[in-house]
């Protein structure tokens, strides 16, 4: 007997996605719109109300997912429940108890975070355990404890500015397009990243929450005084101060909480300079790290059909009662 | 009115205690460039309506809603925004209701209703920031 499959919806925040996984592993397909498609589908831009571009893209990326797989096959729905956009929250999880209501199947909703969290676990044999998380975007920075499935706890996070914020508003004091996370760390491979000393914001707070804000402001006031080729540098300096604190929070807390694993997950975890400071550092501490597949680590619906798995074959499920929740928690 | 500011403590004293004269319904458009204190207002603003959540910027997500307090509050950020219709697809004109209170950073980026209140966030000498509204 094949394993379980599960359908999965994601609409937290611009992206429509979807996705459809057997079992841990097997991914049978993983679809984001994205504007362009549907403007093209639609032959032009349509005049836009609450959640509309949402909902013109559901049917559109749904029949498509499902040329990879009979509807009659899915054995559990699930949609991202929160946190995000409210309006644009409703529109996957209305679609997703939909079609677990008319195919008569279990729906789960999930957290957002704990797809990102369970992520860096994606198409392993076994169930994720315990471990220490960093999950760090554009929208998010924390580090969460992950004791069991469905059971984590929040161990620090950011006061301010998420990590990839303060990439894309360095990227723009510099006069550099958006998004300016891969800019920066592009730019950055070629400076000296001793060049300028830059704040490390709440290293020694003795908890484990973040700022970025003042990183941030550090750069402004820095740059009327730099002249000649500084970009290189700044940009270095810059990502060095962000990675050392993610590395060194997330080390301290895998160690206080007695985690063994430490996991990376989010946008910021494609960062290359992150992925090998975090891999380097917790080889020194006797730590395994796991970092997320680069495919998984913006806006997708992959993750949350394999929290969904997880969840669905320990029959944690959900009830098609609960609304989606812009504030929803997972601590 | 114009207040200065020397340091991100004091600019939340500002938003703390302008929570406490201003009414529900309110329609706040902040105003000025990246690092000047917007966000910092916002979470004395929070804390003032007696919100005891963890007040982040929410440039990626757009908008973060704080029901704990006395006034509910709306903390927006159109940093990102491209286009004005952007903020239809996200139905912000649902979120500008007479019961709460809408924050928006670069508010500027759209028209908000005549009745808003515009606060501004320059940069001074040395490390101030001078707020006026």
């Amino acid at each position: 007997m094949s394993e379980p499959t599960v359908l999965a919806i994601e609409t937290s925040c611009d992206e429509t996605a979807v996705a459809v996984l057997q079992g841990r592993s097997r991914l049978l397909c993983s679809e984001v719109a994205s504007q362009i498609d549907v403007h093209r589908s639609y032959g032009g831009v349509v005049p836009e109300i609450a959640s509309r571009n949402h909902l013109a893209k559901m049917g559109p990326i749904l029949r498509s997912a499902l040329t990879h797989i009979q509807l009659r096959e899915v054995d559990c729905v699930s949609a991202t429940r929160g946190p995000g956009l409210l309006t644009s929250l409703l529109v996957g999880y209305a679609a997703g108890k939909g079609l677990a209501i008319g195919l008569d199947r279990p729906f789960v909703g999930i957290n957002h975070l704990e797809g990102h969290l369970l992520s860096p676990f994606f198409g392993e044999a076994a169930c994720p355990v315990q471990s220490m998380g960093l999950i760090v975007s554009g929208g998010h920075t924390m580090l969460m404890h992950l004791v069991d499935l469905g059971k984590y706890i929040l161990v620090g996070q950011t006061r301010d500015d998420a990590a990839g914020e303060a990439f894309d508003k360095v990227a723009r004091l510099l006069g550099l397009p958006y998004p300016g996370g891969p800019i920066i760390e592009r730019l950055a491979e070629s400076g000296d990243p001793d060049r300028y000393k830059f704040p490390r914001g709440m290293l020694a707070s003795g908890d484990f929450d973040f700022s970025f804000s003042g990183l941030k402001t550090a750069v402004r006031y820095l740059l009327p005084s730099l002249r000649g080729d500084f970009e290189a540098d700044l940009c270095a300096s810059f990502q060095a101060a962000v990675v050392e604190v993610l590395v060194r929070k997330t080390i301290k807390a895998a160690k206080t909480f007695k985690a063994s694993i430490v996991t990376v997950s989010g946008g910021v975890s494609c960062n290359q300079s992150l992925r090998k400071n975090l891999v380097e550092a917790a080889s020194k501490a006797g730590l395994a790290v796991k970092l997320a597949d680069p495919k998984l680590t913006t806006d997708n619906a992959a993750m949350i059909a394999f929290a969904a798995f997880e969840r669905y074959q320990r029959g944690m499920l959900g009830n098609l009662e609960d609304e989606a929740d812009p504030n929803f928690k997972i601590h | 009115m114009t207040v200065r500011s020397g340091s991100p403590g004091q600019t939340r004293r500002i938003g703390y205690d302008f929570a406490h004269r201003v009414a529900s319904g309110a329609v706040l458009s902040l105003v000025g460039d990246l690092g000047a204190g917007k966000t910092e207002f916002v979470k004395g603003l929070a804390e003032g309506l007696g919100s005891a959540a963890n007040v982040t910027s929410p440039t990626f997500t757009l908008v973060h809603q704080y029901l704990d307090g006395r006034i509910p509050l709306y903390h927006f950020d159109l940093y990102r925004l491209q286009a004005e219709w952007e903020l239809d697809e996200i139905g912000f004109q649902e979120y500008l209701r007479p019961d709460v209170i809408c924050a928006i950073e670069w508010g500027n980026k759209t028209s908000l209703p005549e009745t808003k209140i515009s606060i501004r966030f320059e940069f001074g000498s040395a490390e101030t920031r001078i707020v006026s509204w």
